[in-house]
């Protein structure tokens, strides 16, 4: 590494990566500018995660008191299927215009930009997810005690489904049909997510101490934090020089 | 290869197909022999010998499949996930066609585990399934080998399906502990693990004894499988090798 930059003190490189111009800061900056120019992909998404949850009221009952029993779950579900619904398209772009062979090849590390792209999918996809919810709450008559609940689980739970996901995405990028196969592979990993998620909005609407689920929750997150960049960098190598 | 004081000599050894593809059809007969003798006589005792369950009577028979089953599966998936890494490691191209192999039996036997329990479960329990922590990882873990097989069989390159399955097993090894400690962790209906290393189990010896030589049986008997899928993929691989072609033509 400091063959190639000989003019540069090798605590420059540390620098660098705080800095506002630094691989992070960039990474997030160009996704986010991208998905702005296309906003109907934004948005896409949240219809989606309305459209689900209004399959259950028609499709299941109407019943005022069935559909708050059973709304924690509906919600979790649908906010599941909304992310990973918009996960197939992570890589995709970067990976057919020869982007993400960039990527990889530059001397930046791949842990940070590859966090960066699964931060700025979070930001546009679980964060309105789990602003939203509160109207679902209401369509499926959730009591407000739960609504707290359903916002900090989702809030907690939502970066971790973007994780997870990344590592399908980035497992199938260069598969032609990705979008089944994806699901396969992430769904089950997205199982512990949804028992706690749900478990705590439960807990919030019966009124029991929601800190035990929420603290589960946020182990993961961490967990995911630390470990999944990896996974999804080795998925990259993997599957671009595959 | 360059010698490595830190890592055997068999362990490269192992990275040569050919030498594996010998080795193991040394190994078979032993393991078949080994196989029938600890299945026929764990079978035979626990049908026919160990005394009947002083409560469920004699349906707690099934658990001379549904434990070893079950055991089995989940040894299978971190068997899958360590040759998995080896594979990516140290790019040896047996452990490849070791985790690939190791799908296939381990769903099966995953399967085995929950029908066996699901069969069980109706008279015991009064119902087919629960969703309690056990049974939910165990069919967790079913779908996690699913997702290995589908991934595998969806990509072409040999290299990289190994590889990205490997990344994926890895992955899925998180889900290992959460089925072994489920019983602990929560208040369940399934109850407690049968063998622990620590303790004596809480059952007589005249009935956990069948059990220990069937666990065993069963071990042997995924040791025969692997072998012959193994060989099986080494002869598909290497079929343009001259070796084979020399195997093959005699």
């Amino acid at each position: 590494m400091s063959d190639s930059m000989p003019n540069r003190p090798a605590g420059d490189v540390m620098n660098t990566e705080c800095r506002v111009d630094g691989p992070f800061w960039g990474a997030l900056k160009r996704e986010l500018l991208l998905s702005y120019r296309r906003k109907s992909d934004l948005v896409n998404p949240l219809i989606f995660f309305l459209m689900v949850a209004t399959l259950f009221p028609l499709g299941v009952s109407p019943d005022p008191a069935f559909l708050a029993d059973v709304a924690p779950g509906v919600v979790w579900v649908a906010a599941l299927l909304a992310t990973l619904l918009s996960m197939d398209s992570l890589f995709r772009s970067d990976f057919e215009d020869g982007t993400l062979e960039q990527i990889l090849l530059s001397p930046q590390p791949l842990y940070l930009v590859v966090l960066a792209k699964v931060l700025a999918h979070w930001m546009l996809t679980g964060l309105p997810l789990t602003l939203l919810a509160p109207l679902l709450g209401v369509m499926l008559f959730l009591p407000s005690d739960g609504m707290w609940g359903l916002m900090l689980s989702l809030l907690l739970g939502t970066p971790t489904l973007s994780l997870v996901g990344a590592i399908g995405a980035a497992l199938t990028v260069g598969l032609r049909k990705g979008g089944v196969l994806i699901s396969l592979l992430v769904l089950p990993l997205y199982i512990p997510v949804l028992i706690f998620g749900s478990a705590a909005v439960q807990g919030a609407v019966t009124g029991l101490p929601l800190g035990g689920y929420l603290a589960l929750l946020g182990a993961m997150l961490s967990f995911g934090l630390v470990m999944a960049p990896l996974a999804i960098g080795a998925a990259l190598r993997i599957s671009v020089s595959g | 290869m360059a010698e490595n004081k830190w890592l055997p000599r068999w362990f490269y050894q192992l990275a040569s197909p050919r030498w594996c593809y010998d080795i193991t059809g040394k190994l078979l007969p032993i393991f078949v022999i080994l196989t029938l003798l600890t299945l026929v006589t764990g079978t035979v005792w626990a049908l026919a010998f160990a005394p009947a369950d002083y409560q469920q009577g004699n349906s707690f028979r099934i658990i001379y499949i549904h434990v070893p089953a079950s055991i089995l599966a989940q040894s299978c998936y971190m068997l899958m996930a360590l040759a998995g890494a080896i594979g990516l490691i140290w790019k040896m191209k047996v452990a490849d066609m070791v985790a690939k192999s190791c799908a296939p039996i381990g769903a099966s036997l995953a399967i085995l585990s929950l029908v066996t329990g699901a069969i069980w479960g109706k008279p015991t329990w009064g119902s087919w399934w629960v969703w309690d922590a056990r049974l939910t990882s165990m069919l967790i873990l079913l779908f996690l080998y699913l997702g290995v097989i589908a991934l595998n069989s969806a990509i072409e390159s040999e290299r990289t399906a190994a590889q990205s399955t490997a990344v994926l097993a890895l992955v899925g090894l998180v889900n290992i502990p959460i089925i072994k400690y489920s019983v602990d962790w929560w208040n369940t209906l399934h109850q407690p693990a049968t063998f622990t290393l620590t303790e004596r189990p809480a059952m007589p010896a005249e009935m956990w004894v069948p059990l220990l030589v069937m666990v065993i049986g069963f071990y042997c008997f995924f040791a025969v499988v692997m072998m012959l899928r193994l060989r099986n993929e080494i002869i598909q691989r290497e079929r343009r090798s001259r070796w084979v072609r020399t195997l093959i033509t005699g």
